[in-house]
């Protein structure tokens, strides 16, 4: 199935989980923050929420800022 | 002389400079800056993650969270609605409860937004974030910022990323008169004195980035902001002379 990951499409297989996801993109867990459709996903919900055709995740982190 | 702590929300410091995160050429050159400065608060950004590639260093592994607190800023958003997202978002990482709201007007001045960062301000002080809010040097601004319940309000001294230092210190002074919630001044810092400018004036501290992280020798340079800031707080806090127009001779007069 498709999936859009910071306006990118992605394949990936039904069931997959946003930890899953987001090990194969290779994002570094322990700093991101993930919106699914708009809607905050708790970093403790990660492993269960599971994707669905067309989500649209929105992955972010901290970077240099003043 | 003694001095209280900077009193922000639950958390509260020792030093009074605020420093930014960004535009250092390595991480280990803005580790050292960050030491040299003494700061307790450190400001980052937030953005989309790096996909594909290999995943980088992360900021976050180069800041010593023990000995520094995050404030995550909203930079780079311009209407109420992106700035919530962010600071939600912000706050979701799980390392601070603190942002800085920032809603920007336009790219080139990137002044304030008035409105639409009064509007967010509403709706993040109901979310229970300790609030720091970018505003212009305008003291009625500032005052309805206070008013709908920020934490601290944090006036430009000047354009962010400018130099200029505090271009109308009237309107800060001002601001200082009406409000009680902890100013900071926010952007604009170019050298030491514009931070004892700031200071002296009774500002409660000073956020700054560029001035150090663009500066010939970031280290050093952070080092002299910190001295500024003690300085400035410290010349505060003993009360100086009122200006006069006439001599006042510091020697006894003559009279022999």
């Amino acid at each position: 199935m498709q999936v859009t990951v910071n306006d990118e499409k992605r394949e990936c297989s039904d069931g997959t989980s946003v930890a899953e996801l987001l090990e194969d993109l290779g994002i570094d867990m322990r700093y991101v923050a993930v919106e699914k459709n708009r809607q905050i996903i708790p970093r403790t919900q990660f492993n269960e929420i599971k994707l669905q055709e067309s989500d649209t995740l929105e992955v972010v982190t901290f970077v240099g800022g003043g | 002389m003694e001095d209280s702590r900077l009193k922000l929300g639950k958390h509260s410091f020792n030093s009074r400079l605020f420093v930014g995160t960004g535009k250092y050429q390595t991480f280990s050159l803005m580790k050292e800056a960050l030491e040299a400065s003494g700061t307790e608060v450190v400001t980052v950004a937030v953005r989309r993650a790096n996909i594909g590639g290999k995943a980088g260093e992360s900021l976050l592994d180069h800041i010593d969270r023990e000995k520094y607190t995050i404030l995550p800023n909203t930079a780079g958003c311009y209407s109420s609605d992106e700035a919530v997202r962010t600071a939600l978002l912000s706050r979701e990482l799980g390392i601070s409860d603190m942002v800085k709201l920032e809603v920007l007007g336009d790219e080139n001045t990137l002044l304030p937004d008035p409105i639409e960062t009064l509007k967010a301000t509403e709706i993040l002080v109901k979310e229970g974030f300790t609030l720091l809010v970018y505003t212009s040097d305008d003291p009625i601004a500032a005052r309805r910022l206070e008013e709908a319940g920020a934490t601290s309000v944090m006036p430009a001294g000047s354009p962010i990323g400018s130099g200029q230092g505090v271009l109308n210190p009237n309107n800060i002074r001002i601001i200082l008169e009406t409000l009680t919630v902890p100013v900071i001044i926010d952007a604009g810092v170019g050298t030491a004195s514009d931070v004892s400018i700031a200071m002296e004036l009774g500002c409660e501290g000073v956020l700054l980035n560029t001035g150090i992280a663009q500066a010939k020798v970031p280290v050093s340079m952070a080092k002299a902001m910190k001295l500024a800031c003690e300085s400035g707080r410290l010349a505060y806090l003993s009360g100086r002379i009122p200006k006069k127009l006439y001599a006042n001779a510091s020697s006894p007069l003559k009279d022999f």
